[in-house]
C-alpha cells in the first residue's frame, strides 16, 4: 500500500471510529461510570435488594433453560429434516422458520390468544372436558421458556442444518469403514464437527432471551427478570440502581459470550464438502404414517400463532370475552387504522424511524465493512470489535445506555440532548443493526478477489471510479439484503423502545402493547398483520439477494 | 493379518437410467495389488465402493475368501479405505485420526497410541502423532490416511485415487514406497486412478473400465503389448493405428504404398480371422531409419524431446501421422524422414 492510499484510509477511518465510539462504547461507560455515582451506593442497593438478586438468578436461569429448550427442538429437527426423506418434509421445512418472521411481541401476544386464560386453546380444552376452570395459567417462568423455545429454536435449526449442509459426508464414510457404528459416529465425528455451528447458535438463544423484554413483561406475573427491573427502576426515577441492574445485564451477557466461545474452542474447520449426504427414505408403511401424521401436527403447531393473530385482527374489539373464538367479525380493525389519525402514527413513525436508521446502517456499516475487508491499518482490529459490540449488549442495556448519556446538551462531554425527541429511537435502531449489516456487506466483500481494486487502479482507474465500479457493485447484494433485515428488525422493533419512547415518536409494537392493556385485541391484532406481512416480505427478499451472494 | 482373496462376481449397479457398473468381475488374490483405471465416469469409483460396502450392488456378489459379504455393511467389514481427499477428521489429531479405528474397536487408549505410533512410524511420520491435521502438508495427510487404514489390520485395502493430489515430484517417490508397503502387508489391495502411469508403477495387475464394463484384466505388458480391443490400445500407451490385411500369424500393412509384412498378436482366444483388423504401431516399436528400403516415408511434422530419446510425428504422402520414439535426436521438423519397424510382434485388435 502507498503513502496516499495510507493517508485516505485514515480520513476514512478516523470519523467512523469517531463515531463508534461515540454511539457505542460511550453510553456503555456512562452507564458504568453512572453506578459509581455515589461510590458503592447503588451497588449496596442492589446487593441488598431481594428483587434484584432474585431477577439475575432468572434472568440467567430463563436463558439457559431457553438455550436448552432450543437445541432439544432444533437440533432433532435440523438432523430429521436434513437426513430422512419422509411424507410431509417439504411443508415441515417450509414452515419450520416461520417463527423467526414474528416480530418479538407479536409472538407474546399470539401466544396470550392461543395458550392464555381466556386463549383459544385453553378453553377448546376446558369446553372439551367441562372444566369449571381453565386447565393451565400461562405466566410465570415456564410461560416465559415456552415462548423462547417456540421462537428461538429457529436460530439452532437453521446453524446446525446449515452445518449439515456443509458437512463432508466422506468423513462419515470414513468412520463407518473403520468400523464406527452409528451411535459412534454421532458422537465423535458428526457432533463435534457441528460444534462451532451449535455453540454459535446457543450464544444467540442466549442473548436474545437475556434481552427479551417482552414475554416476561407479558406473562411475568410476579416473575422478576433484570430487563423488567431496569425498566421499572428507570421509571421510579431511580436511575442509579438502574444503571447497577444494566451493568448486571451487560455482565452477564459477557459472561454468555465467554462460555459459548469457549464451547466453541478453536475448532473452526475448513471442510471440503463434497455435497450432502443421499437422505435415508423411511421404509416402512407404518413408519410413514407416523411422521406424516407427526409432520402435519407440528407444522399446525408451527402456523397456529400466526393464523390466530390474523384471525383476531378481524374480531371486532371487547366482544370476544368468554367464548372460543370470536364471535362478531369485521374489517373496521384495518379501516381504523388507516383512517384513524392516532392509529396511523405509530406506523408512519415506525417506517420512518426504521428508514432513517436503515440509511444511517447502509452508509456507515459499509464504509466500515470496506475498511476491515480492504484496508489493512492500525485500527482494524479495534474497528471489528466495535461493530461487533452492540450484539453482546442486551438491547434494554444500550436503550439505558443512551437515556443515560444524551439527555442533556453539553459540548464539552460530547452530549446532545436527544432522549425525549424523535431521533432516540432511530440512534438506538442504528446501534442495533450495526452488527447485523456490517457482517453482511463484509462477507459480500469478501467474496471479491482482493486483486480487483489493484487490477482496477492499474487501468488508471481513480480511486474513487474503483470504489464506484468495482467495491460498490461487490458489496451490492450484502449491502441490500443487511439493509432489508435491519429495516425489518427496526420496523418491529421493543425492547429498546419501550425505555426510549416518548408519545409522539411511540412505534408500532408499543401501539399494540397499548391497544392490548385497552383490552382491543382486534385492532392490536391487525397491528401485528401488518408487521409480520411488511417482515416476510423484507425477509424473502433479503434471502433472494443472500442467495446471489452464494 | 489374514491372507485371504477379494472377489467381485458379475457386479451390477444402476443409478436410474445409468448402468454405473455392468456386470464387472474381478479377482484379487493375497498380496496382490489390482489398479482400477478408466477415464472419469467410467464406474470405477462406483466398483471401488461396492467393495468397501458404501454402495449396494442391484445384482451381483462380493466374496471375502469365498464368504459373500454383499449385504454386510462398511462397519463390519474391517477393510481399510483411503479417500481421495482423505477424509482425515479435521478435529482430530494425527494420532486420535489413526486410532479412530481402534477406538471403535474399544482398544484402550494406552495401547491405540502404541499401535497409532507404530503404524505412523511406518509411514515415516512418528513425531507428527500430536499434531494437528491442518498442519500437514497434501503428501503427509496421504501418509496418515494410508496409516489409518492399515493400523486397524485390514481384511482388503481400498484407495481411492491416493496419489491424484500429490504435486509430481512427490507422487514419483510415494509410488515406490506405496509398492514396497503394499506388498509388505499382503492383504489384497484395490486401487483406483485415471493415471496409467500410477496403475503401471504401482499394480501387480490392471483392469481397465469404459463405461461400466471391463475391457480387460491382466499385468501391464499385457494390457500394452496384448491389448483385448481398440478400446484398451488407445486408451493404454500412445499408438499409430493403422488397418492391416489378416494373413494367419502376420499382418500386411500398407503405409504411403509401402507394403510391410509383420509378425502379429492377436487378442487372446480370437481365432479365425479379423474381419477389419487394425495393427497398433508403438512408439517404441518403431525407428527413424535411413537405408531401409521397406521404410514407411514422410515429412517430420512434430519434434518433441523428453531426455534420452525424441518422438517425431511423421506425416507419410497418405497423411498417416506416424509416432516415432527414436534416439537420434538430428532431425528437425520439415525433414523429410524413413520410419522402420524394429519391434515384433506387433498387436492386432478389430475394428469396433
Amino acid at each position: 500500500m502507498t503513502r496516499a492510499d495510507n493517508k485516505r484510509t485514515w480520513i476514512i477511518a478516523v470519523p467512523v471510529l469517531a463515531l463508534l465510539l461515540w454511539s457505542v462504547v460511550y453510553p456503555n461507560v456512562a452507564v458504568i461510570v453512572g453506578s459509581f455515582e455515589n461510590g458503592l451506593g447503588h451497588w449496596r442497593e442492589f446487593m441488598s435488594s431481594p428483587a434484584d438478586r432474585e431477577a439475575l438468578t432468572t434472568s440467567i436461569v430463563i436463558s439457559l433453560a431457553s438455550v436448552v429448550a432450543s437445541v432439544l427442538i432444533g437440533v432433532p429437527l435440523a438432523f430429521l429434516l436434513s437426513r430422512f426423506e419422509f411424507p410431509g418434509r417439504r411443508i415441515l421445512k417450509a414452515v419450520a422458520t416461520l417463527p423467526a418472521a414474528l416480530p418479538p411481541l407479536v409472538g407474546v401476544i399470539a401466544f396470550l390468544f392461543l395458550y392464555g386464560e381466556s386463549g383459544l386453546v385453553t378453553r377448546a380444552v376446558q369446553r372439551l372436558f367441562g372444566m369449571p376452570e381453565a386447565p393451565w395459567r400461562l405466566t410465570g417462568v415456564w410461560a416465559i421458556i415456552f415462548v423462547h423455545a417456540y421462537t428461538m429454536y429457529v436460530y439452532v435449526f437453521l446453524f446446525v442444518s446449515a452445518g449439515l449442509d456443509r458437512f463432508d459426508t466422506t468423513l462419515d464414510e470414513a468412520a463407518s469403514g473403520l468400523g464406527a457404528s452409528s451411535w459412534h459416529r454421532l458422537r465423535r465425528v458428526t457432533l463435534p464437527l457441528l460444534t462451532p455451528a451449535l455453540a454459535g447458535s446457543m450464544l444467540l438463544v442466549f442473548m436474545t432471551s437475556l434481552g427479551s423484554f417482552s414475554a416476561p413483561y407479558v406473562f411475568g406475573g410476579g416473575i422478576r427478570v433484570l430487563s423488567t427491573q431496569i425498566v421499572a427502576s428507570k421509571l421510579n426515577g431511580s436511575m442509579g440502581l438502574a444503571y447497577v441492574e444494566t451493568t448486571v445485564l451487560a455482565l452477564s451477557a459477557v459472561a454468555g459470550l465467554l462460555l459459548f466461545r469457549w464451547l466453541e474452542g478453536k475448532r473452526k474447520y475448513t471442510s471440503s464438502g463434497k455435497g450432502a449426504a443421499t437422505r435415508i427414505i423411511l421404509g416402512s408403511q407404518r413408519a410413514r404414517m407416523i411422521a406424516a401424521v407427526l409432520s402435519i401436527l407440528t407444522v399446525v403447531i408451527l402456523i397456529l400463532p400466526h393464523l390466530m393473530v390474523v384471525l383476531v385482527s378481524f374480531a371486532r374489539d371487547g366482544r370476544w370475552t368468554t367464548q372460543v373464538l370470536p364471535p362478531e367479525y369485521t374489517f373496521d380493525n384495518y379501516r381504523r387504522l388507516v383512517t384513524e389519525a392516532a392509529l396511523w402514527k405509530p406506523i408512519m413513525n415506525s417506517v420512518w424511524m426504521s428508514l432513517i436508521a436503515t440509511a444511517a446502517n447502509v452508509v456507515v456499516c459499509f464504509v466500515a465493512a470496506y475498511l476491515i475487508v480492504m484496508r489493512k491499518f492500525a485500527g482494524r482490529r479495534l474497528l471489528e470489535i466495535l461493530t461487533a459490540l452492540p450484539w453482546a449488549i442486551p438491547a434494554t442495556a444500550i436503550a439505558l445506555g443512551l437515556a443515560a448519556t444524551f439527555n442533556r446538551n453539553d459540548l464539552l462531554s460530547a452530549r446532545v440532548l436527544l432522549v425525549g425527541t424523535f431521533w432516540i429511537l432511530p440512534l438506538a435502531y442504528f446501534i442495533r443493526n450495526i452488527p447485523l449489516v456490517s457482517t453482511a456487506v463484509e462477507s459480500s466483500l469478501r467474496q471479491m478477489d482482493a486483486s480487483l481494486e489493484d487490477a482496477a487502479r492499474g487501468l488508471g482507474a481513480s480511486w474513487w471510479l474503483t470504489m464506484r465500479r468495482v467495491i460498490l457493485p461487490a458489496a451490492r447484494p450484502g449491502l441490500i439484503a443487511g439493509a432489508l433485515l435491519a429495516a425489518v428488525t427496526a420496523v418491529g422493533e421493543f425492547v429498546a423502545s419501550v425505555v426510549l419512547y416518548t408519545h409522539a415518536n411511540r412505534p408500532i409494537s408499543l401501539e399494540i402493547l397499548a391497544q392490548l392493556r385497552a383490552l382491543a385485541f382486534g385492532t392490536a391484532a391487525a397491528y401485528s398483520v401488518l408487521l409480520i406481512l411488511l417482515v416476510l416480505g423484507m425477509t424473502l427478499t433479503a434471502r433472494s439477494f443472500e442467495e446471489r451472494i452464494a | 493379518m489374514s491372507a485371504g482373496s477379494l472377489a467381485l462376481e458379475r457386479i451390477t449397479r444402476r443409478f436410474g437410467e445409468h448402468t454405473a457398473v455392468d456386470d464387472i468381475s474381478l479377482h484379487v488374490p493375497a498380496g496382490r495389488l489390482l489398479a482400477l483405471i478408466g477415464a472419469s465416469g467410467s464406474g470405477k469409483t462406483t466398483t471401488l465402493r461396492i467393495a468397501a460396502g458404501y454402495e449396494t450392488p442391484d445384482s451381483g456378489r462380493v466374496l471375502l475368501d469365498g464368504n459373500d459379504i454383499t449385504a454386510l455393511p462398511p462397519q463390519k467389514r474391517g477393510f481399510g479405505m483411503v479417500f481421495q481427499h482423505y477424509a482425515l477428521f479435521p478435529h482430530m489429531s494425527v494420532g486420535q485420526n489413526v486410532a479412530f479405528g481402534l477406538e471403535a474397536r474399544g482398544i484402550g487408549r494406552p495401547q491405540r497410541r502404541q499401535k497409532a505410533q507404530n503404524a505412523l512410524a511406518a509411514v515415516g511420520l512418528e513425531s507428527a502423532i500430536d499434531r494437528s491435521i491442518q498442519s500437514l502438508s497434501g503428501g503427509e495427510q496421504q501418509r496418515v490416511a494410508l496409516a489409518r487404514a492399515l493400523v486397524i489390520e485390514p481384511e482388503v485395502l481400498l484407495m481411492d485415487e491416493p496419489l491424484s493430489n500429490l504435486d509430481p515430484t512427490l507422487r514419483q517417490s510415494t509410488r515406490d514406497e506405496l509398492r514396497a508397503m503394499l506388498h509388505r502387508v499382503g492383504v489384497p489391495a484395490l486401487f483406483v486412478t485415471h493415471d496409467q502411469e500410477d496403475a503401471f508403477a504401482i499394480a501387480d495387475m490392471i483392469a481397465l473400465i469404459r463405461k461400466g464394463k471391463l475391457l480387460q484384466t491382466g499385468t501391464a505388458e499385457d494390457l500394452y503389448d496384448r491389448p483385448a480391443s481398440l478400446g484398451v490400445a488407445t486408451f493404454i500407451g500412445r499408438s499409430t493405428i493403422v488397418p492391416a490385411e489378416d494373413i494367419g500369424d502376420r499382418v500386411g500393412v500398407t503405409i504411403g504404398g509401402v507394403r510391410r509384412e509383420l509378425a502379429a498378436t492377436r487378442p487372446d482366444g480370437m481365432k479365425g480371422k479379423i474381419t477389419s483388423p487394425l495393427v497398433v504401431l508403438r512408439p517404441d516399436a518403431l525407428e527413424i531409419v535411413s537405408d531401409d528400403p521397406q521404410a514407411w516415408k514422410g515429412e517430420v511434422i512434430n519434434r518433441r524431446f523428453t531426455g534420452g530419446s525424441a518422438v517425431y510425428r511423421v506425416k507419410t504422402a497418405d497423411n498417416v501421422e506416424l509416432e516415432v520414439a527414436s534416439s537420434r535426436m538430428d532431425l528437425r521438423e520439415g525433414d523429410s524422414a524413413g520410419v522402420g519397424v524394429i519391434r515384433e510382434p506387433v498387436p492386432v485388435v478389430s475394428k469396433e
